[in-house]
């Protein structure tokens, strides 16, 4: 069924919705900017004129040329660490190298030197995991100083800190999941593991270097006096060590040799979903920003989102009738077939069973899921309590969080409370969770949260027998409040990784493909579900 | 008519006439060298008859291969094309001795006209003009400078045997005089063994315009002129029909001159007379003089098939088979006009060299002729005439059939060699030659410019932008060039003529890109036609063989190759100073002494280790330093063998 849009492009409305989307869009974007200029300027001229090329470009040569590049993290460590690391100092993302689907993590050495504060070693270690669940060869660009010594505390000890890197590597390579290093600089200390531990390892002469302890560590330890290319440089490590296979003469070579090592991986994807031709919207993409209201109070249909995502506008909806805040139903993008869980209002108890229907509809046909997140969250009420809502959301989030076809979830609104959980929030574990700049996460509002601890303090208070102004209670609400706004915005959460990334409206159906597309690189087991609560 | 004929000739010659004669319902028999196994006129013919190796003396002109050839396939007749045989009198008889046909003039015709100072005095009593000029069997010095003051200067001085502007001299004046002879003489003596000269006048602003004629052994009719005064050191670049500025009693004048000629010699088939026009004043009819006459079919007559309508290779193959003259003389039409360009593969810049390659690509634009002997993937050989096609166009005008010229020249697309291409494009534009102002001194005048191949910056950012787009091997599929927020920069490197320009690509999506590329920024846009660089039409891109070529037109042709950036040595040697035994061994052979030099790869020692002999080679050039064993010696695993000297030992 082809969607039909009730949208008016040129009316006030949608103009006035698209100020504002685009208002949201440039903050983002002038972070995103931030974040690729890396160390700055100074930095940068520096790194240049040691002959190497600039990250980015790294990334750039590693890939076909033209293809696609879905970054995650882009906004990494944002207005964390006083500023000091743009991008988490390290550009992680998926691309294509000779046509194999790759998941790329680089250094950015411009960064101070490309050590590991706690958010580069998440944005490394959530790199690893997309890679490991979609079955995607590792390519790991070092130019690295090794831990940042400063958060020594928060990037060493614990289960996913540094540590953690060389693990996935080798539980990885046990999957048959390449794992390749190309080592373009420094690789220092902990360092040293990710060539040591890769399958293949390239190096770049007079650039390069791996050792577990630099020259002034050695001088200190045993009195010798080495210079680096002597302890630890391409030459040695190609020649006399073997911790490397390849010697590049710089890095544009060694970005060829790495090419070339993923040219003879002799891998091929699993075949799991029938593919369609590929088809554009009926509804140009570019209108999203008209039709979503600025407001995120403000009800609309989200079908208005579902035609401007999916192939030829189609979309066959599931048990339309019922459970109607939840829309259900399935379509193409770019060609991959897809179930689509989308909110359209508060998630009652028919809402929520029909979710649950609809995710055991496509795991049993091993249909890739895409949930359209804009939650406020389930029913609350007497009425609701007393026919089992939480037993009725139950079965939902036991679907969602049991389902083993891949997930990905796009949160084009709100997200809040329990209806995070049902939609596939990042607890959920989806293979991508992308966010809208206009969408806002927390566990409840935050009128909402400061109404419920005023609540509590007004009875306190009046349980004393004194009385609570209005003006003095609203004083009490106003740091609640701005707390909310602050930690809900999605550059805010996207700092921390609590995402995959805050993308470009527009571009919701292009990321939507190439994240099926690198999901499908795995195959699809069988879904074994829990025990629904019925 | 004949059942089947034989064409003693290659290239497009060959092709041109199977065309013809397979209209016509005649079989037809091709030779071929060793370098023309699989030529396109042996494909074309319906047999081929290999006669011998590349050179030509070894097979297209040993006329006795080709007579045994026509003799052992039932081929009735030869067409001798031109060039090779075509004008070999001695040849002409054998091929009749063996009983065979020679479609083109008699032995004799030919012999009448071989000789230039002959053919003048016969045409002279046949009552057609000759340039004033002295062509007596008097040799003397003293009486040819006389001669030449006679004449009056300026005068030229030329080989009696001459052909190809050997043995050629202007003289302006009499002080001039002796030198010049003297250098004539000694020029002639070494190309044709004869230093025999004749003295003519010079004539100021020269055109060449000869008159095509067909004899019939007794009658002869012409069909009409050629201008062929646009020429390179005597050789025609661009040809048209009729002449600039012709009038009817020019013309007149003039076939009527050529008819004499064929007449006077009992001439049959095809043959071209040759005369030399004064353009200083117009065409004047008493102003037009005999050169020489060629007995042959010319490389340019498709321009008079272009204006006449007639098929001349037809009226040869008529003629030789017997039939009277097809058209009485008043019933040869001529409407509009024609030219024909040369396309050589040729190096104008460095002096119109010629040059051999691979064909990568060829194609031509459609409603032209194209008479080619070549297609994609031929070679042209170091061993015969590097023509690739003759473009020919015609038009109602002169002006629209010069557009067209220029217009198909553009459209020419050639790839794997250099070509001519661009020159005679800018030929077609030139102004003089445009209002017809012609004569057989313009290229000279002008070679510069015409020469001059360096394309403007921005067409050249465009054409290595297009090669980029190509190299980047995009597809344009819907998720290509996507990036979440600002767009990835791939560096690109390519190959020109030893030149290399790096390209950074970015693509803003599968439509979009912009490069920056040595003297700025283009944007492009995908076209169903290849890309728009900059606002401009898309550049015809073909990839052939590795290179990536781009055609710009006028602008010329470009051949790109991506630099593979695998493509590189490693520097190896680093630390390689020395040699050392890999496993320990017994030396069996030293092959090297302390000071010698060496080069990489060169073998130093033969280690003999676990039952096999190791050679251990040089890692780099250099000198031996030092030898640290001798033969016979047991080493063990890491023992020093031979040191090199370091490059500072050599400073």
């Amino acid at each position: 069924m082809k969607l039909q849009s009730n949208a008016v492009t040129g009316s006030e409305t949608f103009q006035a919705n698209r100020a504002a989307h685009l208002d949201a869009l440039r903050v983002v974007q002038d972070a995103a900017a931030l974040a690729a200029a890396g160390g700055g300027a100074k930095a940068r001229d520096r790194h240049l004129s040691r002959g190497k090329m600039l990250p980015r470009d790294r990334v750039a040569n590693l890939l076909d040329p033209g293809a696609p590049f879905l970054e995650i993290g882009a906004t990494a460590a944002h207005g964390l660490y006083d500023g000091a690391a743009p991008c988490a100092g390290v550009i992680a993302g998926i691309g294509r190298v000779h046509g194999q689907e790759v998941m790329v993590v680089c250094n950015d050495a411009t960064v101070k030197g490309g050590t590991y504060y706690p958010m580069t070693v998440r944005k490394h270690l959530r790199a690893q995991e997309i890679a490991e669940e979609c079955h995607l060869p590792c390519v790991y660009l070092v130019d690295s100083g090794g831990a940042n010594l400063p958060n020594q505390d928060e990037v060493f000890p614990d289960r996913d800190h540094f540590g953690r890197i060389f693990y996935n590597q080798a539980r990885m390579s046990a999957a048959g999941i390449p794992q390749i290093a190309v080592v373009m600089g420094s690789c220092t200390a902990g360092g040293a593991y990710v060539p040591a531990m890769s399958d293949v390892t390239i190096i770049v002469r007079e650039q390069g270097t791996i050792f577990l302890a630099g020259p002034p560590l050695v001088k200190a330890a045993t009195g010798e006096v080495v210079t680096a290319e002597d302890l630890g440089g391409g030459d040695v490590h190609t020649r006399l060590s073997g911790v490397a296979d390849y010697l590049a003469e710089d890095d544009a070579h060694a970005l060829a040799l790495a090419r070339r090592a993923v040219s003879h991986l002799n891998r091929d994807r699993p075949a799991t979903v029938r593919w369609e031709s590929p088809e554009d919207p009926a509804y140009d993409p570019e209108e999203l920003l008209g039709v979503v209201p600025a407001d995120l109070r403000t009800p609309y249909d989200i079908r208005e989102v579902i035609a401007r995502l999916v192939d030829g506008s189609r979309f066959d909806e599931f048990k339309p009738r019922f459970g109607e805040t939840l829309v259900t139903g399935f379509a193409y993008v770019e060609g991959c077939p897809v179930g689509i869980v989308a909110n359209n209002g508060v998630l009652f108890s028919e809402a929520a069973q029909k979710g649950a229907h609809f995710i055991e509809l496509c795991s049993q046909r091993g249909t890739p899921l895409v949930f359209l997140q804009n939650i406020t969250g389930f029913m609350v009420g007497r009425k609701y309590e007393n026919e089992g809502i939480a037993r009725h959301g139950a079965k939902m989030v036991t679907a969602v969080a049991t389902t083993s076809v891949p997930k990905i979830t796009m949160i084009v609104g709100g997200s809040f409370g329990a209806g995070n959980y049902g939609m596939a929030g990042r607890a959920y574990q989806p293979r991508f969770l992308w966010t809208w700049p206009n969408s806002r996460i927390s566990v409840m509002g935050g009128e909402q949260a400061a109404g419920v601890l005023a609540t509590v303090k007004r009875d306190a208070i009046e349980r004393a027998g004194e009385s609570w102004s209005a003006e003095d209670e609203a004083a009490f609400k106003r740091p609640t409040v701005e707390m909310f706004e602050t930690q809900s915005h999605p550059l805010y959460a996207s700092a921390r990784l609590w995402d995959d990334g805050i993308i470009d409206p527009r571009k919701s159906r292009q990321v939507l493909a190439l994240s099926l597309s690198a999901a499908l690189n795995a195959p699809i087991p069988e879904t074994r579900f829990g025990v629904f609560r019925m | 008519m004949f059942q089947k004929i034989l064409i003693a000739n290659r290239g497009e010659i060959a092709v041109r006439i199977i065309d013809t004669a397979r209209a016509m319902g005649v079989s037809t028999v091709a030779v071929y060298s060793e370098a023309d196994a699989d030529a396109a006129h042996v494909a074309a013919a319906d047999e081929a008859v290999p006669i011998g190796a590349a050179p030509p003396r070894e097979s297209y002109l040993c006329g006795d291969r080709i007579i045994a050839a026509a003799r052992a396939t039932g081929a009735q007749a030869i067409h001798p094309g031109y060039g090779f045989l075509s004008e070999n009198p001695d040849f002409v008889a054998a091929v009749e001795a063996a009983g065979l046909i020679f479609i083109g003039p008699s032995a004799e015709a030919i012999r009448a006209m071989g000789l230039k100072d002959a053919a003048k005095a016969l045409m002279e009593q046949a009552g057609v003009p000759v340039v004033p000029g002295y062509h007596g069997d008097n040799q003397d010095d003293d009486h040819l400078a006389g001669a030449a003051e006679a004449i009056g200067y300026p005068v030229l001085i030329k080989a009696v045997a001459g052909g190809g502007g050997k043995g050629m001299r202007k003289v302006a004046g009499a002080a001039d005089f002796p030198a010049a002879l003297q250098a004539a003489r000694s020029e002639a003596r070494n190309a044709f063994g004869n230093d025999a000269v004749l003295i003519e006048k010079y004539v100021e602003q020269p055109r060449h315009i000869e008159v095509q004629v067909f004899g019939d052994g007794q009658d002869a009719v012409h069909l009409y002129e050629r201008d062929c005064s646009l020429q390179r050191r005597h050789q025609k670049v661009i040809e048209e029909a009729p002449a600039p500025g012709m009038t009817p009693e020019m013309r007149a004048a003039m076939g009527e001159a050529a008819v004499r000629a064929a007449r006077a010699i009992g001439y049959r088939g095809a043959g071209t007379v040759e005369f030399i026009v004064d353009g200083s004043d117009g065409l004047r009819p008493d102003r037009f003089w005999f050169m020489e006459m060629n007995t042959r079919l010319q490389v340019e007559h498709p321009v008079t098939e272009a204006v006449t309508g007639l098929d001349l290779v037809e009226w040869q193959l008529r003629i030789a088979a017997g039939e009277g003259l097809p058209l009485a003389q008043e019933a040869i039409p001529l409407t509009g006009h024609a030219f024909e360009a040369r396309l050589y593969a040729e190096d104008v810049a460095a002096g119109f060299l010629p040059a051999t390659g691979t064909l990568a690509h060829l194609a031509f634009p459609p409603g032209i002729r194209a008479d080619t002997g070549v297609r994609t993937g031929d070679t042209i050989s170091p061993f015969y005439d590097p023509m690739i096609a003759k473009i020919v166009v015609a038009g109602a005008t002169r002006g629209v059939a010069l557009n067209r010229l220029a217009r198909a020249l553009e459209e020419t697309r050639v790839a794997g060699t250099v070509t001519n291409l661009g020159f005679l494009g800018r030929l077609a534009r030139h102004p003089g030659f445009a209002i017809g102002d012609v004569d057989t001194g313009l290229i000279a005048r002008d070679l510069a410019e015409l020469a001059d191949g360096v394309p403007e910056p921005a067409l050249l950012r465009a054409v290595v932008a297009s090669a980029a787009l190509v190299a980047a091997g995009l597809s344009g599929a819907a998720l290509e060039g996507f990036a979440l927020w600002q767009p990835l920069s791939r560096d690109l490197v390519l190959a020109c003529e030893g030149e290399q320009f790096c390209v950074q690509l970015r693509l803003h999506g599968p439509d979009r890109a912009t490069l920056v590329l040595e003297g700025g920024e283009v944007h492009a846009i995908r076209h169903p036609e290849g890309w728009i660089v900059d606002g401009h039409r898309p550049l015809p891109v073909v990839k052939a063989g590795g290179a990536i070529y781009v055609f710009a037109g006028a602008g010329g042709t470009f051949g790109l190759v991506p630099v593979d950036p695998l493509a590189r040595a490693t520097a190896e040697g680093l630390g390689g100073d020395g040699i050392e035994a890999p496993m320990p061994g017994l030396v069996k052979v030293v092959y090297v002494a302390a000071g010698v030099g060496v080069t990489a790869g060169q073998p130093l020692v033969i280690l003999e280790a676990m039952k096999m002999e190791h050679t251990l080679t040089a890692p780099r050039d250099g000198i031996v330093a030092e030898l640290f064993v001798a033969e016979g010696d047991q080493v063990e695993a890491g023992a020093p063998l031979i040191r090199l000297e370091t490059e500072e030992d050599i400073a």
